[in-house]
């Protein structure tokens, strides 16, 4: 489904990701892990178009879009929920989510609508709360609801378990895993390594800007080197 | 327990509030031309009308796009040259010139705006506010001078544009005022709309919704330039005299004052504190001397207590103001109240 082909970026002089390769096949949930600054962020940036390659390729379902503008890629079924929590804080629980079907037709938008409710009963409970009145916890799933709005083969998600309870970590990796069932293709940025790889299908280990690792979900949380770098022992 | 909500449908709406500004309209008419009102509180009153629309376009920028240009005096000297060039030069009968001129105003405003706007959008806060200020003064020394560059006379330069015919009335005047602050309404009612609050309230988020950034930051800007250019045309045919020293810096600022102090995205706040700081400098004539101190007075004091601007981001809508009247219990939804202080019209 996304084939990314060595791709090389760089921040102003800084060389960020290092002639990157690996692919995300229809209907499995791939992870990348890694510490600060490996690059993690910088490779869905790139993927949803907010960052350039230098040089390399990204193919989505065949189709290379490594130059195609981020708005367009949208609109091919590739959703990115950034890193953060990045809600539209001054507008309501629903509208953030008729935002994210910017780019689906109009007629459309209630089905999605009912659909993210189904999926965040919680978010539509506040559908005409203000999004920055929310918690970090809801704020996360109506980022999510949102990328789902835009009915997305392939949803990529930056560090959604970032700054959030363990109890709700563990409810937001259930929605991962709920979607995925639901048919959604996942591409997952963590650095919760160990909720991440146990929901994974494949994982692939970054540092600085290089994957070093690569294999099953399973085989990565029992690999001695992850286990000694990323989950404590 | 839903209750029966009372709403007014959509077209009643629109007929309740177009019925409202023509009475408005012709009323105020009648005042001025049966000389009720005096010609010099007609003129402040119109001067108010050019000031609202000043306003209202600069919040579009500020209020609903989240920008901060520095330059709005510049677009509306693009307006009012523009239109002032077109009726010294036209033969066309003035009852149809003039509206000719206000459009082209803008519409030679609305392309300055595209022009100066692709370049200076990719920047952003402080950045943005100081390109902005330095393509308004270009536009002013351009004004200034581009005779001696054409070699024969347009603009007149520093000697004044003369002779431009004073048509500006308070009809007319109001009239762009209800077209002006229809027109931004409808614009922010829509998807395009929508789009521009995202692109301000965060701009990764709306690029991840599949929003252009370019295009509706070039967007919001444009109308802002464009309407900045109305207002120009009409004090052009206003004052009936133009010179480039009047569209500085601190006109442009003066216009910032109005949008922060009426509360930045709130078109009738916009409205009120164009009427309000148009008004007092005039009536504080009395005191002379210390107008402008009262002046600057209030507006630190308003700053200080009410930071967000008079009217935050409260609008109002007439047609929601009767629901609620009529409405038997004003029992209000737990998120509706919520929704009051950041909600829109």
């Amino acid at each position: 489904m996304l084939t990314v082909n060595n791709i090389n970026v760089y921040y102003g002089n800084i060389h960020a990701i290092k002639g990157i390769s690996f692919d995300v096949n229809d209907g499995e949930i791939v992870t990348l892990i890694g510490a600060n600054g490996a690059g993690k962020s910088t490779i869905l940036k790139t993927i949803s178009g907010l960052l350039r390659a230098r040089t390399g390729d990204i193919l989505f379902e065949g189709q290379d879009i490594h130059a195609t503008a981020p708005h367009k890629i949208v609109g091919l079924g590739l959703a990115h929920v950034p890193e953060g929590r990045r809600v539209f804080a001054r507008m309501t629980v629903e509208e953030n989510l008729e935002m994210g079907a910017f780019t689906q037709p109009t007629g459309s938008v209630d089905d999605s609508l009912a659909n993210v409710y189904e999926r965040f009963p919680r978010l539509k409970e506040r559908r005409r709360q203000v999004a920055g009145t929310l918690s970090g916890g809801e704020q996360q799933m109506l980022a999510m609801g949102r990328a789902l709005m835009s009915r997305p083969k392939l949803l990529m998600l930056d560090e959604p378990s970032m700054g959030l309870a363990p109890i709700l970590v563990q409810q937001i990796f259930n929605i991962i895993l709920e979607l995925h069932e639901h048919g959604t293709t996942i591409l997952l940025v963590e650095q919760n390594a160990r909720m991440a790889l146990s929901i994974a299908t494949r994982g692939y280990v970054l540092e600085t800007g290089n994957i070093v690792l690569q294999g099953t979900g399973q085989e990565l949380l029992e690999s001695p080197a992850v286990k000694k770098a990323y989950l404590g022992g | 327990m839903k209750q029966q909500q009372l709403r007014i449908p959509m077209p009643v709406r629109y007929l309740i509030n177009a019925a409202l500004f023509a009475a408005f309209l012709l009323v105020g008419n009648l005042l001025v031309e049966g000389r009720v009102i005096s010609s010099y509180y007609a003129k402040v009153i119109v001067l108010i009308g050019i000031n609202i629309i000043l306003t209202v376009s600069l919040n579009v920028a500020t209020g609903y796009l989240g920008q901060l240009p520095l330059g709005h005096a510049g677009f509306m000297a693009v307006g009012a040259y523009a239109s002032a060039i077109f009726l010294t030069h036209t033969s066309i009968p003035i009852g149809i010139a003039f509206p000719m001129g206000i459009a082209l105003g803008g519409i030679v405003a609305g392309i300055v705006g595209i022009l100066i706007g692709i370049p200076a959008l990719r920047l952003k806060g402080d950045y943005l506010a100081i390109i902005t200020l330095g393509f308004g003064e270009i536009i002013r020394v351009i004004l200034l001078n581009i005779d001696s560059v054409l070699g024969f006379k347009l603009t007149y330069g520093a000697a004044s544009l003369k002779n431009i015919p004073k048509e500006t009335s308070f009809f007319s005047t109001y009239l762009c005022v209800g077209i002006v602050c229809f027109l931004i309404h409808a614009m922010m009612k829509s998807r395009h709309g929508r789009a521009i609050l995202s692109v301000r309230e965060n701009e990764i988020a709306a690029e991840s919704c599949g929003i252009n950034l370019t295009y509706y930051k070039t967007l919001g800007f444009t109308a802002s330039a464009f309407f900045a250019g109305v207002a120009g045309a009409l004090y052009a045919s206003y004052l009936g005299i133009l010179n480039p020293s009047g569209f500085g810096f601190m006109k442009s600022i003066e216009i910032l004052v109005m949008v922060v102090l009426g509360g930045m995205g709130s078109m009738l706040g916009s409205v009120v504190s164009a009427t309000v700081l148009t008004a007092v400098p005039e009536m504080l004539r009395a005191f002379s001397d210390y107008r402008m101190i009262v002046y600057s007075l209030l507006l630190i004091v308003v700053m200080i207590f009410k930071p967000s601007g008079l009217l935050g981001q409260y609008d109002f809508s007439l047609s929601r103001t009767l629901e609620s009247i009529f409405r038997r219990k004003p029992t209000r939804h737990p998120a509706d109240a919520a929704n009051a202080e950041g909600g829109e019209a």
